[in-house]
């Protein structure tokens, strides 16, 4: 029944492939035997070729993000994944981490020789501890079987490569607050430019990579960039983890060719939960604009569809909701996570955050007034485009999408009709 | 003298190896002092500052950042309940204010006996499981009221028997 | 270099502008009056781009861009006019105003609030947020330091003024988000150097001192542009004066050579002027005690005893101040050599003035130039800068903010020789330790070509414990390579400025000037002296051997230029120095001793005795530990009850504005010129423009355009190229080692510098 194509997951099912004798026996390191024989530019030419895109969220050529980084640097270069899925609605980093953490440490290694760096860091968020020791024990296993440090297998390349925890915070999902995070900062992002590609962890020339992006690395070593570019659509190289949640019947991740159409994705989830309507979509994690139930039944799965559409295909993680959700409620929890992980630095989403979640709440439980629709949404505005970094777009471009594809059911809110509350009934006043 | 264990010295100084620059050791050396002492008391700051180089200002700058770092004890057993999106549509505000009713306890507060604390919080990374919830680092999902009262009744009993 | 900027053209709202390359758009737009506002731009300060006051439209940018971090480039197209600019501002006013208290009436900042301006003029008019505010009581973070969470706007310009620009580190940013939040370096309060910069640079009232809290409306007060009366520095310190008293000084007008610093005392040391100690009424000794008197009963009292000893051929001592004005000095030195016939004149000494004005005539430049002096704000872009001896940061707070600007924006090139563990290490290229005294051998090792390092330098534990709590480098081969290492950079130097303190005097000058001589470009000195106007003392003839200008008692010619101006004889015999002065009262070969503003007990405890035998007058504005000796005490006005000038450590000079008045006190001017007139010897009325305008025709190097002066600014007296025969007293030389929060006797009477340090005490014993 299903279009599922088993690539990134392809070890997913097997609970001997989190050590190296079972990484090696499906396969593992065969692409790392091949890149140590290929020339740094032909490397980056192969990614360049399989139209592989950051999967973290902003969609952005790997291949071409490889390709800026200076060949001659007096500083270090640094090879990063970032491993702090933390958008809500993403869950996909997680089974990579626990089921084929040596995908990622050969992906990074590749991507250390095609820069020409030499150590490496996988920054995971601290939530996740025992997918932590699981990486640990990977990048141990790998050191001493000589895939990691000095001369690897003979080669002459050197390559170290560290687990780094974070201890809770959105924000570091963003690149340069990543590497703030990284430094032992608070995480609060950098000016750009410089780009990290330019200056980046201790201010060398940096790579950053979602921790998919970089385990599709070998695979794409392995079966050629045309190859993984042929399996999805034009612009858009391969198969994703497409992240279900919400109210579907079959929640999980699934890997699906890019491109994919909506509906045979919801198929693959076995459809609306409890065989209710669907009423709307995230496309892409939280921070997604997102769409009505007739939008998202025409589309593609793709980045440069979804963009067409006017949102993002993002971190891959699809929230399905049925006919009963309220889009206040909706509206207000997104909110309620927007202004928990806005790191304060810059004035509109410090401020704008905090005043949107109260004026939300109050809103959802009964305290609507007159313009309030008009205000959030000018509020919303007043923060795109503005802030420091994109965290006040990810708080406003939901908002927006919501209050502009929903409006009556705010107009009906405000009209004293009964909330639509089919969850919990209540509302969800926060009280922190 | 040192505020911390023997294990977790050498796990600071296997952390500090890691960098270039001892200063990137600090958020997880703080998350690691925590989950031995359980919060982070001022000689912990101050231990943790002068390893890595780092004020005590510094520190605590760093520490206020970060959601899962402390200043207050948190319950031996720290009940964390995802109610972000994907949690909220199959029933994580549920599984939350059950948790509060079986606990006694609200948002950020410890029970009396020390055992449990609770906390609401954000995306966990679990939300293709959802509902979900964490205990200390441990991963519980597809959660149900009744799932959530066995999850509790054995770390209760995992208490007493300590 | 930065000499010959390639100049960048750029079109802003339809105007050509041209500004360096390197410059920040939001700079090029103010410098041509095109408004951009902002809160968390600070010039010299790192950059945020957090208060988003400053976005533009930039052709080819798709969103609008804060022009505070964007550097211009050829062709650039900006518009800060457009309606989604208004927009953009008029929401950030908005955001801010979200949480910040609209308590403006009772707010210190109303009135001068950054916030309120802008809302004034690019925020609406009426508010749509009626959520509740977060609210958090406010705090106090130290004697001077307040702080008001909901106030704050989070511009971080607190923050980045204590690290960046006082190297303190003491205010941070704590929990994230909406409830992110300045915070003190020790959790709940402030260790640190109470330089209150971080009040006077909040936009808001955020951060109030404890000192002006609640005390008055800005509006009630005049404000003046004072020379600060305690370190040798010469800051300009504004003076908010209501009612003839000053409520607050503080640094708004920004017009001194301190630009955006002050220190500790500049800021809240003025309130001695209102210390309920201070003399209100003239005090004259009658049956063994001190009792109150009138001004012409006690000025006819001293004006009778003088004439009388002078007429019995008597002998007089006069000791000058290092803190009035030169104007008041000028007279001093008149008065002791023109009315009481006498050399017998010194000063409490902190620097060896006269030993640099020699050590540099004494080369072979062109005489009749201007000496090689630096003044504070060279110190700023200096390439590199030899520091030899005491501790800026405490007793030079200025030049040691300048010190660390130079190093933050030039990476400067600084090079310590001390003997203590000094704060500006931090900023050091090379730091030499040397033993406690070793100043001048270690100069003789700079100046000479020996390699070995004479012993005394490299003996181990030779620092002294007190000002190096840490283990000193022990060990002597370290030591010796460290001083060959530190010799060799610095004589790859040039256009070094040396900056010495008082620990090198005498032949150590001369020989430091030696090497200063040898070093390519052109070397400049600063001398360190700790006083307002030390400088003004030394420059105005405060010396036994000393005229104004540095020329020689001894020599014929300089003493009839002087006999000639002031129409009387100049004794031709050097006199007596103050050590001197003092043993002589004591030995009885003093008859009277005019002491005008110093308190020479304080160094010199034991002379207390010999003063009784002598006619002591003590001019002071407390009753110090030698007025209690004294048989007159004449209650003065402070610096900041005067005009005049001030000359400063570096020679700079600089009008002294009258801020506050002071009942029943008199200045030391008028009290001189009122006893000359009453001994028959008239200097005339007590005109400070008048005598500014004699010491301009008849102190060299003092001939300054006066334009500059009234304008408020500063301008740089040099004595000039020629032989000074002076004789070397290396041992009058005492610094006083004053610390942030203590100011010789003065500091005594300053609440606030007593309260910051019982709370430091507090602190610490904890």
């Amino acid at each position: 029944m299903s279009q599922e194509v088993k690539i990134i997951s392809k070890r997913f099912d097997d609970p001997k492939a989190a050590t190296l004798d079972g990484y090696l026996a499906s396969g593992g390191f065969q692409a790392l035997e091949k890149a140590l024989t290929m020339a740094p530019e032909a490397i980056i030419d192969e990614v360049k070729k399989s139209n592989l895109r950051g999967r973290g969220g902003a969609g952005f050529p790997t291949g071409m993000k490889w390709s800026f980084v200076p060949k001659q640097s007096e500083r270090p270069k640094y090879v990063l994944c970032n491993a702090d899925e933390s958008e809500p609605g993403t869950c996909k980093d997680r089974l990579i981490l626990q089921y084929d953490p040596f995908s990622l440490i050969e992906g990074m290694i590749i991507a250390g020789k095609a820069i020409d760096s030499h150590q490496g860091y996988v920054f995971i968020r601290g939530e996740y501890r025992y997918l932590f020791d699981i990486m640990e024990r990977a990048i141990n296993e790998a050191y001493r079987a000589g895939y990691l440090g000095k001369n690897i297998r003979g080669s002459g390349l050197d390559f170290d490569l560290y687990a780094h925890s974070g201890a809770g915070a959105y924000e570091c999902g963003e690149e340069s607050a990543l590497m703030e995070s990284l430094e032992g900062k608070r995480g609060i992002p950098r000016l750009k430019p410089p780009f990290p590609a330019i200056s980046g962890l201790y201010g060398g020339p940096t790579v950053i990579n979602n921790m998919e992006t970089l385990a599709t690395v070998p695979h794409i070593i392995v079966g050629g960039g045309e190859w993984y570019a042929n399996l999805g659509v034009p612009k858009n190289g391969g198969t994703r983890l497409f992240c279900l949640s919400g109210h579907v019947a079959r929640p999980g991740v699934y890997e699906l060719p890019l491109g994919v159409p909506f509906p045979r994705l919801l198929e693959v989830g076995g459809g609306v939960a409890n065989g209710k309507k669907l009423k709307a979509v995230v496309p892409g994690g939280s921070s997604t604009p997102m769409f009505t139930a007739e939008e998202a039944m025409g589309l593609n799965m793709d980045y440069d569809s979804i963009a067409k559409a006017g949102s993002f295909l993002g971190s891959g993680g699809v929230v399905i909701l049925d006919e009963n959700t309220c889009m206040v409620k909706f509206a207000l929890r997104i909110m309620q996570f927007y202004r928990h992980e806005s790191c304060g630095w810059c004035v509109p989403c410090r401020e704008g955050t905090n005043w949107l979640h109260l004026a939300l709440g109050r809103f959802h439980a009964g305290g609507g007034r007159e313009g309030d629709v008009d205000l959030l949404r000018e509020v919303s505005e007043n923060i795109l485009g503005r802030t420091f970094c994109p965290l006040g777009d990810a708080a406003a471009m939901p908002t927006l999408s919501i209050l502009k594809r929903f409006r009556q059911e705010f107009l009906d809110h405000l009209a004293g009709k009964p909330c639509s509350c089919g969850v919990s009934g209540r509302p969800a006043l926060a009280t922190h | 003298m040192s505020v911390f264990s023997q294990a977790t010295q050498e796990r600071f100084q296997t952390l500090l190896s890691h960098y270039p620059v001892k200063r990137s050791a600090l958020v997880p050396m703080l998350l690691f002092a925590q989950d031995e002492l359980g919060y982070l008391p001022p000689e912990a700051i101050r231990e943790v500052g002068e390893l890595v180089g780092a004020s005590e200002l510094a520190v605590r700058e760093v520490i206020g950042y970060y959601s899962m770092l402390r200043l207050e004890p948190a319950g031996k057993y720290h009940v964390q309940v995802c109610t972000n999106i994907s949690c909220m549509l199959r029933g994580g505000d549920d599984i939350y204010r059950h948790c509060k009713e079986r606990l006694g306890i609200g948002h950020k507060e410890v029970a009396a006996d020390g055992v449990f604390s609770l906390e609401e919080v954000e995306c966990i990374g679990a939300c293709s499981w959802a509902p979900a919830l964490q205990v200390n680092y441990d991963f519980h999902q597809e959660l149900t009221p009744e799932k959530v009262d066995e999850i509790l009744r054995d770390y209760r009993k995992k208490a007493a028997a300590r | 270099m930065a000499d010959n900027p390639t100049l960048v053209n750029i079109t802003v709202n339809g105007q050509q502008l041209t500004a360096p390359a390197g410059t920040l758009l939001l700079e090029a737009c103010r410098s041509a009056h095109v408004e951009v506002p902002s809160f968390c731009y600070y010039p010299g300060l790192s950059l945020q781009a957090a208060c988003r006051m400053c976005l533009v439209e930039i052709e080819k940018m798709p969103k609008l861009q804060t022009a505070c971090t964007v550097v211009i480039t050829e062709g650039m197209v900006v518009r800060t006019d457009t309606e989604q600019v208004h927009r953009a501002r008029k929401s950030a006013i908005e955001f801010i105003l979200t949480n910040h208290p609209l308590d403006c009436p009772v707010c210190d900042a109303g009135g001068e609030c950054e916030l309120q301006d802008m809302t004034f003029k690019y925020g609406a008019a009426e508010s749509r947020f009626t959520e509740p505010k977060r609210h958090r009581e406010e705090q106090q973070w130290s004697p001077i330091v307040y702080f008001d969470r909901p106030r704050c706007i989070l511009c971080y310009r607190c923050v980045r003024v204590c690290g960046e620009g006082m190297d303190v580190w003491a205010l941070g940013v704590g929990n994230r988000g909406v409830a992110a939040s300045i915070i003190p370096n020790h959790s709940d309060h402030l260790q640190c150097e109470e330089c209150g910069m971080c009040i006077d640079i909040c936009p808001v009232g955020a951060l109030t001192s404890g000192p002006y809290r609640y005390k008055t409306r800005p509006w009630e007060m005049k404000h003046v542009g004072a020379i600060c009366t305690f370190c040798g520095d010469g800051c300009k310190t504004t003076l908010g004066i209501r009612n003839d008293q000053i409520i607050r000084g503080d640094n708004r007008d920004k017009s001194g050579i301190n630009g955006d610093f002050l220190c500790v005392k500049g800021r809240y040391a003025f309130d001695f002027t209102q210390n309920p100690e201070r003399l209100k009424q003239p005090l004259v000794r009658v049956d063994g005690e001190l009792r109150p008197t009138t001004w012409s009963f006690a000025l006819e009292t001293v004006a009778k005893r003088f004439q009388r000893i002078k007429s019995a051929q008597g002998g007089f001592g006069v000791i000058g101040s290092t803190r009035t004005l030169n104007e008041e000095d000028y007279q001093l030195q008149k008065f002791a050599r023109r009315v009481l016939g006498t050399n017998n004149i010194d000063h409490h000494r902190t620097a060896d003035f006269p030993a640099l004005a020699t050590a540099l005539a004494a080369r072979t430049n062109t005489p009749g130039t201007a000496l090689p002096l630096a003044n504070s704000s060279s110190l700023k872009t200096a390439k590199a800068i030899l520091l030899v001896g005491n501790d800026p940061t405490n007793q030079h707070p200025l030049l040691a903010w300048n010190i660390r600007t130079a190093y933050r924006n030039h990476k400067t090139r600084l090079y310590v020789l001390n003997s203590g563990d000094i704060k500006l290490r931090r900023q050091a290229f090379r730091m030499a330790v040397i033993p406690a005294g070793g100043e001048a051998a270690a100069i003789r090792f700079l100046n000479g070509e020996a390699d070995s390092v004479p012993a005394e330098l490299t003996m181990v534990g030779g620092p002294d414990p007190k000002r190096w709590p840490q283990t000193p480098p022990s060990v002597p081969q370290k030591i010796a390579e460290g001083l060959q290492d530190f010799r060799a950079r610095l004589r790859q130097e040039q256009d070094v400025i040396i900056v010495f303190g008082a620990e090198v005097r005498g032949e150590a000058v001369r020989e430091l000037v030696a090497f200063g001589d040898t070093l390519p470009g052109n070397t400049r000195y600063i001398a360190l002296a700790d006083n307002a106007n030390s400088r003004g003392a030394a420059d105005m003839g405060l010396y036994p051997d000393l005229l104004p200008g540095y020329r020689p008692v001894a020599d014929a010619g300089a003493r009839a230029h002087f006999e000639q101006l002031w129409g009387g004889t100049i004794p031709a015999e050097p006199g007596l120095n103050l050590p001197q002065m003092l043993a002589a009262a004591a030995a009885g070969k003093l008859d009277a001793l005019y002491i005008a503003g110093a308190n020479p007990l304080r160094l010199h405890p034991s002379a207390a005795e010999g003063l009784r035998k002598a006619f002591v007058v003590v001019q002071d504005m407390f009753l110090t530990e030698t007025a209690r000796q004294a048989d007159v005490v004449l209650p003065v006005l402070c610096s900041y009850e005067k005009n005049g000038t001030l000359t400063n450590t570096c020679g700079e000079v600089q009008a002294q504005k009258r801020g506050g008045m002071f009942e029943g006190a008199k200045s030391d001017l008028a009290i001189i010129h009122e006893l000359a007139e009453l001994m028959g010897c008239g200097f005339g009325p007590a005109a400070e423009d008048k005598i500014f305008g004699e010491i301009r025709a008849n102190v060299k190097g003092y001939d300054l355009s006066l334009v500059q002066l009234l304008a408020g600014r500063s301008a740089l007296a040099a004595p000039l190229n020629e032989t000074v025969a002076h004789r070397d007293d290396p041992e009058l030389i005492q610094p006083n080692n004053d610390t942030l929060f203590t100011a010789g006797t003065l500091g005594r009477y300053s609440t606030t510098l007593n309260s910051v340090m019982e709370r430091r005490l507090q602190k610490e014993s904890k």
